[in-house]
């Protein structure tokens, strides 16, 4: 559904993205891991068009997309939820989602559209008059992903998620992520820090270290990675021979 | 179809498959620019950046990794991971100079157990079989190799292990064996037992074998096929890429299937090095795709074979290699013609009245070389057919000319009259050009 070979990014003079290769299948949810400043997030931006790849292609359902403008990319189908949610702090849950329909202009489409999203997150309709800015973090990433849906999109691009989130709120959006696929069938790019968690409900994952794809692989082999443990579930690793130890 | 293992990998699109090549094929190379000192050092002599590689066909600007290399970094030089992420050690005989060690990290012995299931499916086995697996244990890749594969596959796996032919016999009857693995010449071996102890080979339960680890021919396969009454098919593998798993037959037998999704294969000339055409003969070249502990760049394997591009019947879009018809150390040029002794060989096995045992004799008159096979015949051929020899001779130099591509003169010579060496085989080639090695 999505394939990117050799994409560099330039971020101002630095080269943040180097010559990365990856695809996501129809239905798969792919994790793109790797610590801070690894170039994730530029990645993702790439193909959502907001930032620009000086080099290397990007095709989306077989269709080149390197040099569509965002909007366009939405309209195929392609929706990012940025990192941080952005939501319009002073808009009401409910503006902001009929926001996210904005590249469809249909009102009545888009009222049943928001109650389903509704339906998918009960809080979000319990709080559909207050201000977004009011919201605790949870509710906002919900409500960010429940504008990205108000797209229709095919692909769902998700940056971060989790970050910022109390665990338990950080568990119960990922168990939406898993839902959206396997309710409509949604493909799924996820950005995360957190490999674990983002492992736990990928299919496949990427491993980024300074801009260069280091390792890829399905979750479980991506689990058992020396440089995956290593790096990103360190702590987890280190209490988990600690507790070894002991026994 | 056919059975496949992983149907969803092994017969997937191949324009998919050139993706997932390139993006498993650009990471390796980062991580063995990262973490091998020797292709780190190799990279920066040649200034070659890991991070510039475009497309598959890119793989040709890197260096070969060669037998040499290997050895040279006995025991761990090339691993890419500390030793404590290593699960399994296995090396290579040391036929020639030290061993080879090799290393697996849990996900490298899990990927292998997979591959190797997929060339057992393709053989024909599946999780109802038993599976006796007559290649020895040990540090040899051979067994151990099939054992998990056989085991992820979920069949009932009898670790008999090589040699004691009497008990695999046993094992053979009193366990019901259905799949055998082994090797072609073992298999040969085990029928000659297995007339001798006045077996009937019908009332076994044998449905398939998977025979490697040696150059055999066809005439082996349909004497192993008829003599244990069971499919028999080729696969290929070795211990510095993996094991065995890297490439098997399925039941069309029409070459064997590469697991192209975890190796990148190429066909280079034995002696240039220069990369040849698909269909053309060659020596095969791989670099390891998924390899975590002990990853290959264009690992040069010695074995002389060729790629099948055509689609397989079978389904799977996984390309085939030809037989291995010989390795590229042994290979004789003769008046320019790349002449392998093994090729030779299975030319004179399927001539009737000649033995196995018989020599290549290379002279120069004048500025031509000058080849010559001296074969023994059979007694029976020897002394009471005597009217016959100069058709057998005629029959077996027109074969040579058409399948080897230049001429080379036969001559029957007195049973025994060979040189053997210790091991009772004859001394196979008696160059007398005066050449050096490269010339």
């Amino acid at each position: 559904m999505l394939t990117l070979r050799n994409v560099d990014v330039h971020y101002g003079r630095v080269h943040a993205v180097r010559r990365v290769s990856l695809h996501v299948a129809p239905g798969e949810i792919v994790a793109l891991i790797g610590a801070n400043g690894a170039g994730k997030t530029t990645l993702l931006s790439a193909i959502s068009g907001v930032q620009r790849a000086s080099a290397g292609a990007i095709e989306f359902n077989g269709r080149d997309i390197v040099r569509e403008k965002p909007e366009r990319i939405v309209r195929l189908g392609l929706s990012h939820v940025p990192e941080r949610r952005l939501v319009f702090g002073p808009l009401t849950v409910e503006d902001n989602l009929l926001l996210g329909a904005y590249s469809r202009f249909k009102r009545r489409e888009a009222e049943a559209d928001m109650e389903e999203i509704y339906a998918m997150f009960p809080v979000l309709c319990e709080r559909r008059r207050q201000q977004a800015g009011a919201l605790s973090g949870g509710e906002q990433q919900m409500l960010a992903i429940g504008r990205a849906l108000m797209a229709r999109p095919r692909c769902l691009l998700l940056d971060e998620p989790g970050m910022g989130l109390a665990p338990q709120v950080c568990k119960e959006i990922f168990r939406h992520v898993a839902l959206l696929r396997q309710e409509k069938g949604l493909t799924v790019l996820l950005v995360e820090q957190n490999a674990k968690s983002a492992l736990a409900v990928a299919d496949r994952g990427y491993v980024l270290e300074t801009g260069r794809v280091l390792v890829s692989g399905t979750s479980e082999e991506l689990l058992a990675n020396r440089d995956v443990r290593r790096a990103y579930l360190g702590r987890e690793r280190e209490a988990e021979s600690g507790a070894r130890g002991r026994a | 179809m056919r059975e496949c293992f992983e149907p969803a990998l092994e017969t997937m699109d191949r324009r998919e498959l050139a993706q997932v090549q390139l993006e498993r094929l650009q990471a390796t190379l980062n991580r063995v620019a990262r973490n091998v000192p020797l292709y780190r050092r190799r990279f920066a002599e040649r200034d070659i950046d890991p991070e510039a590689f475009a497309d598959l066909a890119d793989v040709r600007r890197l260096p070969f990794t060669t037998k040499a290399d290997l050895r040279e970094a006995y025991p761990y030089g090339l691993f890419a991971v500390p030793l404590r992420e290593v699960v399994r050690l296995h090396a290579s005989s040391g036929t020639s100079g030290k061993p080879v060690v090799v290393g697996y990290t849990r996900n490298d012995i899990k990927t292998w157990s997979r591959l190797v299931a997929r060339i057992l499916v393709a053989a024909g086995a599946n999780r109802d079989d038993l599976v006796q697996i007559a290649l020895g244990y040990g540090l040899f890749t051979g067994g151990i190799g099939f054992h998990y594969g056989a085991e992820a596959l979920g069949a009932a796996v009898i670790p008999a292990s090589s040699g004691g032919t009497r008990r695999q016999v046993a094992i053979m009857q009193d366990y019901r064996t259905t799949v055998f693995v082994a090797t072609p010449s073992y298999a040969l071996y085990l029928a000659d037992t297995l007339a001798a102890m006045d077996v009937n080979v019908n009332a076994l339960s044998l449905r398939f074998g998977l025979f490697g680890a040696e150059t055999w021919t066809e005439a082996m396969r349909a004497a192993i096929e008829d003599r244990l009454k069971l499919t028999a098919t080729d696969n290929y593998g070795l211990s510095e890429i993996m094991g065995p798993g890297v490439a098997g037959e399925c039941q069309m037998k029409a070459g064997m299937h590469v697991s192209e999704d975890h190796f990148l294969i190429e066909i280079v000339h034995p002696v240039t090095g220069e990369p040849l055409p698909d269909g053309e003969e060659g020596e095969l070249v791989i670099t390891t795709l998924t390899k975590e502990a002990f990853p290959m760049i264009r690992f040069r394997t010695g074995d002389i074979t060729r790629i099948l591009p055509e689609p397989c019947a079978c389904g799977r879009t996984m390309r085939r290699i030809g037989r291995i018809v010989g390795r590229s150390d042994d290979m004789l040029i003769v008046r320019g013609v790349n002449v392998f002794p093994s090729r030779v060989e299975s030319l004179l096995l399927e001539a009737e009245g000649v033995t196995p045992n018989y020599r290549i004799v290379l002279t120069r008159s004048g500025a031509l070389d000058e080849a010559l096979v001296e074969v023994e015949p059979t007694e029976e051929l020897l002394f009471d057919r005597v009217a016959e020899h100069q058709v057998l001779v005629d029959r077996i130099e027109r074969r040579f000319a058409s399948e080897l591509g230049v001429g080379i003169a036969v001559r029957l010579v007195e049973p025994g009259s060979l040189a053997r060496n210790v091991r009772g085989k004859t001394i196979r080639v008696v160059d007398q050009r005066g050449l050096g090695k490269d010339a």
